[in-house]
């Protein structure tokens, strides 16, 4: 069973901007993949589409078997509550400590008090930060943050994780340790989809690779397969 | 971290995409076994919340709640103390003692059985107080006593004075058009001869303080808006400080009433501080003015007594405040609130 699968998607903005044209493709459940591409090149828009922060001009998407595009407005934080998302710029709240961080995924789905104290505590031991639950994440590294920002993604364990650019602003080491972090959950099942231009670390990993140029998917495979030509278009 | 990833590997189910998944998971067993009453259970829990955070938020910028609380304040007390002054008009009005009493005189050739008869009648009519009969020889009496005529009556052959009933109306029924249909009750009988009453002063009242309510009525009005408005406003910039906050919270899956919550809960305890607020103003002005008002009374020797805002008054004052302050969060949450979207 597929658990992202796209059928002809195309997206135009209202300014008439083309950020995808006609992508097609299909991520099975438990599948691990990397979305690469300059940047401009569809890769944000895609994961948009996925999250319902955008929709489809043309095509469907469908998720978990079902279409998104007919969501109502009312249903998508229900769906947003399926994909766990790490965003390159973490989009942290830094008006409170990294265990109320974490936990904003399990108080706005409404769990009990005891149950997000539990969870949220798994999340950060799952990341090596569970001795800095209190600190503010202002105070944390770089890398630090960004694995707060997993830890959210995924203490409500949701099947689908999104991570745009997971590694865009670390050293390599750091980049490796996150990458490291990312399957271990796709190890337990969680469908992940990471946009990277990082192509030493998605060469590294060697998982399948879709590439998107100017709105277009080109490539859709091992990365091997691909030579290092294509990604310098 | 290795011991993080051997604790997925052993402990966790892969999960899929269904709440049967969560249920499935040793560990969510807990959140969604109890389905409908684990929801209730958390709605009420984030009311909760809800409403001890955005109190925690007001007390924590003190100055600014307290200057928008008292711009509410002072909206509402203006038309309630408008109010209350008109409560004690009105009751001044009352304690002039100037009840209209019906006057009915009767036909000078009427039996005294059918007088009696008559005077039983009215006495059972639901707006009638109390009925005093007055014979031609007590009003001839009295006229003589009064008027300074005693001579020149005496000098008359015969009583030209009606036997006359005096109907003092009950309390409830002061309002003209219920004085008008007891006065054309008691005139339908046949030994009537004329109904007679002042209803001049009441009607003059009745208007004076149905203009003055009015007033009053236009003013809180303009106020209420204004009220609205302020508390609108100072939500919205509330709004605005808490943008990012609000777009995590939907980038994660909170739903519009899940934002909207706290906001809600801000407007609401604005209302309450403020119309708090305009009690004590209210009170305020009743303990300055109250000596004064006892003073006159005292001089007038009057026993009247100056009436505050009162419990129910306070409370309906705080309910009103509160229920401004909820609407005003209301707008400005609905406005500007589905503004902010991830992007």
């Amino acid at each position: 069973m597929s658990m992202i699968e796209f059928s002809s998607v195309s997206k135009r903005y209202p300014s008439g901007q083309e950020a995808l044209s006609g992508v097609s493709f299909a991520i099975g459940a438990g599948e691990m993949v990397f979305l690469t591409g300059h940047s401009g090149a569809g890769k944000s828009t895609l994961m948009k589409l996925i999250m319902l922060m955008e929709r489809a001009s043309t095509g469907q998407v469908v998720i978990g078997g079902r279409n998104i595009n007919r969501l109502s407005s009312g249903r998508v934080p229900y769906h947003r509550r399926q994909v766990g998302v790490v965003f390159q710029n973490h989009q942290l709240l830094f008006d409170r400590n990294v265990f109320e961080n974490v936990a904003l995924p399990l108080r706005v789905a409404g769990y009990q008090s005891r149950e997000v104290g539990r969870r949220v505590r798994a999340s950060l031991d799952k990341v090596g930060l569970l001795h800095k639950e209190r600190h503010n994440p202002i105070t944390l590294s770089g890398g630090e943050q960004q694995r707060v920002g997993i830890a959210r993604a995924v203490v409500n364990k949701p099947p689908i994780l999104l991570a745009d650019e997971p590694t865009g602003n670390l050293d390599p080491e750091l980049s490796a340790e996150i990458m490291n972090l990312f399957m271990q959950f796709n190890a337990v099942g969680v469908t992940t989809l990471i946009a990277s231009h990082d192509l030493a670390l998605v060469r590294r990993i060697n998982k399948r690779v879709l590439t998107l140029a100017q709105g277009s998917l080109v490539h859709d495979g091992y990365l091997a397969e691909l030579q290092t030509e294509e990604f310098e278009l | 971290m290795s011991r993080g990833a051997t604790r997925i590997n052993s402990k966790q189910s892969p999960p899929e995409l269904s709440a049967t998944a969560v249920k499935r998971s040793s560990k969510g067993a807990v959140q969604s076994k109890t389905g409908v009453a684990s929801k209730w259970s958390s709605y009420l829990g984030h009311h909760r919340e809800s409403f001890y955070e955005s109190l925690s938020r007001l007390i924590g910028a003190p100055i600014q709640s307290f200057m928008t609380a008292a711009v509410v304040a002072i909206a509402l007390a203006l038309p309630a103390t408008l109010l209350v002054a008109l409560n004690n008009f009105a009751q001044l009005g009352q304690s002039w003692e100037v009840n209209p009493k019906i006057s009915v005189f009767l036909n000078v050739r009427a039996r005294a059985t059918a007088m009696e008869q008559l005077i039983a009648e009215i006495k059972t009519y639901t707006d009638v107080a109390q009925v005093d009969f007055l014979s031609p020889e007590q009003a001839l009496q009295d006229f003589q006593q009064f008027s300074g005529f005693g001579e020149a009556l005496s000098s008359l052959e015969e009583n030209p004075l009606p036997a006359t009933i005096i109907v003092t109306p009950s309390v409830g029924a002061m309002a003209p058009d219920r004085l008008r249909a007891l006065a054309d009750k008691i005139a339908a009988s046949a030994i009537v001869e004329e109904v007679s009453m002042d209803m001049a002063w009441v009607r003059r009242l009745q208007e004076l303080m149905a203009l003055g309510k009015k007033v009053v009525l236009a003013l809180a009005s303009l106020l209420g808006i204004g009220v609205l408005l302020v508390i609108g406003n100072t939500i919205r910039l509330a709004i605005e400080n808490r943008r990012d906050e609000i777009v995590v919270s939907k980038l994660v899956g909170g739903t519009n009433s899940f934002v909207r919550r706290p906001f809600l809960y801000s407007g609401l305890w604005y209302g309450l501080l403020g119309g708090g607020l305009a009690c004590c103003i209210v009170m305020a002005g009743y303990l300055v003015v109250e000596p004064s008002v006892a003073r006159l009374a005292a001089l007038y020797q009057s026993e009247f007594d100056l009436q505050g805002l009162g419990f129910t008054g306070a409370i309906q004052l705080m309910a009103l405040s509160a229920g401004l302050g909820l609407c005003g969060a209301w707008l400005a949450v609905s406005r500007h609130l589905s503004d902010i979207e991830p992007s």
